[in-house]
Formats: structure tokens, sequence, C-alpha cells
């Protein structure tokens, strides 16, 4: 063996590590400010209404808190499945797991009409609210998530022991998808939702939109202290997104025969795929093809060190359209109430919601995503976290 | 209903003062209505409240109803004035006129809160704001209500809105608050009083009668007889969730 272990260091504070850190403050004041002014207005200065009720924060902190559970699939490769390749990655990508989900989270709640009432939701709880849980395992994720990463970064315990912590956080972020996704899958009034598959879907979403956050995000701080990371294990890194993206598509694909099958969805069908205009482009377009296909085939067909990057780009493009879609479509399509009949008056009642996103929800949205990505970078500064040499002289020489 | 943050401020309020009625300042009065612990108590669990709203008597030109909502309960006045737009507006209660795809035939009547048996709002709200009331009137606490608006995304019927802007010249009777979610409560205020909803009042004052308001469990009410006798229908029935309001010559 040509190193017996993997060395991990803290981030150097190089002009470019300051750089990154001062854009991210920038748009974590900037976002301060937006919530600032909603909070201040209330809600009537965003898009937002009585229709789409959830808007565009809600699609950056879904994004978000799904791609945290996808991010610690890098851990629980390593130490739950044991590909050794992987496993001097299993810090950092606990680390980041833990601050997408603060990210998405801080979002939901400065989104809040009451956000000064969070005690409310952290004391008092409805045990039929899928919300509920979700508070519930959204802090527990944190919890035993930093167990996991404690027990990694702990160099005398007994491995069998971070092997165990592993499981849990893994169980831990199946339920914790499965719980997003039942946000949406159990709301039996909208027939955009009401699906066991969304659960599912869900954590199949997370694994690929996870994996692309993670790789770009490992790749920068690489890149911004001139750390190795060989090709090979990123081709290797890039194929798996891949394969991930493929099962998207698959679920993408059952989710909506299932629904063109059943006559009473046939509506809603016809409005996304069809003629649902920005939400028909999403689909097609940019989640399809831009954040399908495409990275699909070129990890598949020319899988290099620029195809993974790329696809990862792609599939983040992709993902964020495809939550779009599920969360802002969902609502835009009518409400069926009053079956059988033409509503000739009404409150917006058998017509598509419009919405459009005002620049708060924009800024307050990037704010989560700054936030997120700021206190990764944070961590790995203070933490030893991020190993210094994956090249594949490297890697290979261990696995 | 009751859960611990209702019952801590009902130990609040009865330490401080027993009643329902607090007050803070010469001037500033809280007061505590309908979505309370103390209201809910007071609230009978041998009585099921609920609508009968004949669409044959309803006049599709008039919007007596709405307009009665709107003075009981004091919203409304932020859309008239223009402050926000009209989908930002709360919407209580509002009227529909549907046209048979079938047949052409032509109806009009008002819907609201349907106070569903099994609300699906109830079911989602993560801190138990949205609360069914013994007597079936189904409604939100805004004390304990944090704003997430996940119960707007279970309600079937579009029943409920959220406060986008500050609030003034409340009610007293209908407290509201902005970044809380509202809906119609039947006027439970007015029911805890032994009167009947503003909405079925206006509708009796306009002479035209097309709300009928009464106890569904007691079979001698005449609401009961009426849905014995006549046909009737529940806003998506497919949904099973027995509403309180029910629809005929719809």
């Amino acid at each position: 063996m040509a190193m017996e272990q993997t060395i991990y260091r803290e981030l150097k504070a190089t002009p470019g590590v300051w750089q990154l850190a001062a854009l991210l403050v920038a748009f974590l004041a900037a976002a301060g400010g937006a919530w600032f002014y909603m909070e201040h207005h209330g809600h009537v200065v965003t898009g937002m209404n009585n229709q789409i009720v959830w808007g565009l924060p809600h699609v950056f902190a879904i994004f978000l808190i799904v791609a945290a559970s996808g991010a610690l699939n890098i851990a629980s490769i390593g130490s739950v499945f044991g590909q050794t390749a992987y496993k001097p990655m299993g810090r950092f990508s606990s680390l980041l797991a833990i601050t997408l989900l603060v990210g998405g989270l801080a979002i939901v709640v400065l989104d809040l009409g009451r956000a000064d009432r969070l005690i409310v939701a952290m004391t008092t709880y409805n045990f039929t609210s899928i919300f509920a849980w979700n508070v519930l395992l959204y802090n527990g994720f944190i919890a035993v998530v930093a167990v996991y990463l404690v027990m990694q970064m702990m160099r005398r315990l007994d491995y069998k022991w971070v092997k165990a912590a592993g499981f849990v956080a893994f169980l831990w972020r199946l339920a914790l998808t499965t719980g997003t996704g039942s946000i949406f899958g159990w709301l039996v009034a909208r027939p955009g939702y009401d699906a066991a598959i969304m659960a599912p879907m869900f954590i199949i979403m997370s694994f690929s939109f996870g994996l692309a956050i993670f790789i770009l995000v490992t790749l920068t701080l690489f890149k911004l202290n001139d750390r190795p990371f060989g090709d090979q294990l990123l081709i290797r890194l890039g194929r798996l997104l891949g394969i991930f993206a493929a099962a998207v598509l698959y679920f993408a694909i059952v989710f909506h025969l299932t629904n063109l099958y059943a006559t009473e969805h046939g509506g809603y069908e016809r409005f996304i795929l069809l003629n649902g205009g920005i939400y028909t482009v999403l689909f097609w377009g940019v989640q399809v093809v831009l954040g399908g296909l495409i990275p699909i085939a070129l990890v598949f067909l020319n899988p290099s060190r620029s195809s993974t990057i790329l696809a990862s780009i792609l599939v983040v493009i992709g993902g964020f359209a495809q939550v779009y879609v599920i969360v802002i479509g969902g609502q835009a399509y009518p409400l069926d109430i009053f079956p059988g009949y033409e509503v000739i008056e009404g409150f917006h009642e058998g017509v598509v919601n419009p919405y459009t996103p005002s620049i708060w929800e924009l800024m307050l949205g990037l704010g989560g995503v700054a936030l997120a990505l700021f206190a990764a970078g944070l961590g790995a500064k203070v933490l030893r976290v991020l190993p210094t040499n994956l090249s594949d002289a490297n890697v290979a020489a261990k696995g | 209903m009751t859960n611990r943050a209702e019952m801590t401020r009902r130990d609040i309020l009865k330490s401080g003062a027993a009643a329902s009625t607090v007050t803070l300042a010469p001037g500033v009065t809280l007061m505590a209505f309908g979505g309370t612990a103390e209201a809910s108590s007071r609230a009978d669990a041998g009585k099921r409240w609920g609508l009968l709203i004949d669409a044959s008597k309803c006049d599709a030109n008039c919007t007596d109803c709405v307009t009665a909502c709107k003075v009981e309960n004091g919203w409304g006045a932020d859309a008239e004035h223009g402050h926000v737009s009209a989908d930002q507006s709360p919407e209580w209660i509002r009227k529909v006129t549907l046209k048979d795809k079938s047949t052409g035939r032509e109806v009009s009547a008002p819907v609201m809160c349907q106070h569903c048996e099994e609300p699906p709002c109830v079911d989602v709200c993560p801190t138990g704001a949205s609360m069914k009331r013994e007597d079936g009137i189904v409604l939100v606490d805004k004390h304990i209500c944090i704003g997430c608006r996940y119960c707007m995304m279970a309600c079937p019927f579009k029943a409920r809105s959220f406060v986008h802007e500050p609030i003034t010249d409340q009610n007293v009777q209908s407290p509201r608050g902005k970044g809380t979610v509202e809906s119609c409560n039947l006027c439970a205020p007015r029911i805890d009083s032994g009167r009947i909803p503003a909405c079925v009042e206006a509708c009796e004052n306009a002479g035209h009668s097309a709300i009928l308001f009464g106890d569904l469990k007691d079979p001698e009410s005449p609401i009961s007889k009426a849905l014995k006798e006549y046909d009737s229908v529940a806003l998506r029935a497919d949904l099973e969730l027995n509403p309180g309001v029910r629809y005929t010559n719809l």
C-alpha cells in the first residue's frame, strides 16, 4: 500500500476561498433583506396568492431538502455498502447533507406567514400531519448525521460503529425523503398529486440531485485548494449519476403513464405534457432533455472529466425544473370542484392559476442555497472533512 | 379538540382572569372567540351544524350572502380598496354560476368551507391550528397557525384564504391576522350565542331563503327533514369527506 490512511485537512483560506465566501455572504445579506421586506409587508409583495400558495421559495426549499438526503449517499456507499473508493469522501458528504438540509429548512421557515411562531411548530404536534412528522424527521436527520460524521472522524473508533451509524443514517434518509414526497403524495384533492409513487420518486430524485451537487461542490473546493481529484474517480461518479438520472426518468415515465391511463387524470396530463405553456416547456425541454437525456448520453457515450461536470450541472438544472413542475404546476392546474359542470362565473374556477414569482422570493431561495454552500465551506474550513488527495493513484492504492 | 398550545393558553387565561375576555390596557381588550379551547368547550358535541343550499332558489345576480359575510367577519375591504390583487384577497364565501355540460342548465350557488366530517385541512395541519369543533364546525385557531398554508394545499374546495397583508379595523367578534389562514367558521360566535350564520340571515332577508341552517344530528330539525325528503349532493362526494354543507337542485 502506498498510503495507509487518507489525510484530511482543513480548507486553506486562499484568496479564491475568501472571494467565494464574500459572494455567498452577499447572497445571504440579500436574502435577509428580502425576508425582512416580505415579513414587514406580508405576502402581498410576493407572487404567491390564494391559488398558488407555495411558490418559488418552496421550489428551492424542496430541491435542497431532497438533495440533502442524496448528498449523504456517498458516505452510505462507503460505510454501509463497503465501496472503499467512496470512503474518503464520506465525511464531506455527511457535512454537505446537513448543510443542504439547513439551507432548505431556512427557506421554508422564513416563508411562513408567522415565522415568529416556529416554536409552536417545534412544540405542538398534530401527528396525523406528515408535516409534523417531517419536523421530527428533519431535526432527527441533522442529529443522526452529525453523530455519523463525528464517528467517521474518530480514527480510533472500531469501524463497526461507523458502519452501524452509517446504516442508521441511511435508513433515516430514506424515511426523510419518503416524508418529503408524501407531502405531495398524500394530497388527495389535487389531480397533480395524490400518488403513492411520489415517495419513491422523491428518493430517486434525491440520489440524482444530491450526487450532482456533491460532485460540483467537492470539485470546487478541491480546485480552490489545488487538491487533486482523479479523472477515473470522477468518471466513476459520473457513471453513477447517469444511472440515477435514468432512474429519475423511469419514475417520471411511470408516474405520467399511470396518470394517462386513468381518464380522470387526463386533464392534468394534457396540461403538463401538451398545453401547459411554461410547465410543458420545463417538463420536456429542461427536465427530460436537458436534465435527463443529455447528461445520461454525456456520461455513457463520452465518459470524461468535463462530461461528468457538465452532466452534474445539467442534472441540477433539470432537477430544479422537475421540482418546479411538481410544486407550481400541480397548483396551477385547477381543482375540479364541480365535475360535469362548466363554471361560467366564479373565482378562478376551472382556469389555470397564473403565477409570476417576485424578486423577493428568488432572493430568499438563492439565500437558502448560499446558506447551504457557505455552511459547507465553513465546515470544511474548520473541520478535517476534506481529503488532501483523491488522485486515481491514491484512491487505487487503498481500493 | 385541545392540544398543548391551547391548554397552556387556557391555563394562562384561567390564572390571569377566569374569563375569556382579558383587558390588556384601557381600550385594548383581548377576546377569545370561536377557534379556542374555551369556545370549543362551549360547542355541543351532541350537535352537528350544517347547511343545505337550494340552488334553484339562489339568484345568480344576488350576492347578499357574500356581503353579509364580509360585514360580519370584516374581510373583503382590502381588495375593494385595491391594496391587493383579487388572487391575494380573502374569499370566505364566493358565488359560482354553473352550466351543466350535457344539458346546458344554469344554476347559481354560494361556496364556502364545506365543514367536512373528515377534513383534509385538519389532517395535514402540523400544529393542530386547523381544527374541528365538537359540533362539526371546521375553523382555524389563529393563535397557533404558523402560516404554512398546507391546509390550503389540502382543501378540495379552495375554501381557505391566506392573509397577505396587515389588517386594520378588525371586527371584534372575528379576529384575523396577517400571515395566518382563515375561512368560513359558520359564524361560530353567532352560533355560540344562539343566532344563525350571517349568510343564512342575509339570504332570508333577501327573500330567497336558499340556505337552510340546522343540526344534522337532530332528526326533527328542518335541515334533517329536508335532506331526508329531497335529493341532495355533496361537492367532491368521491372523496368521502362527508361535508356538513349539502346542495340540492344543483
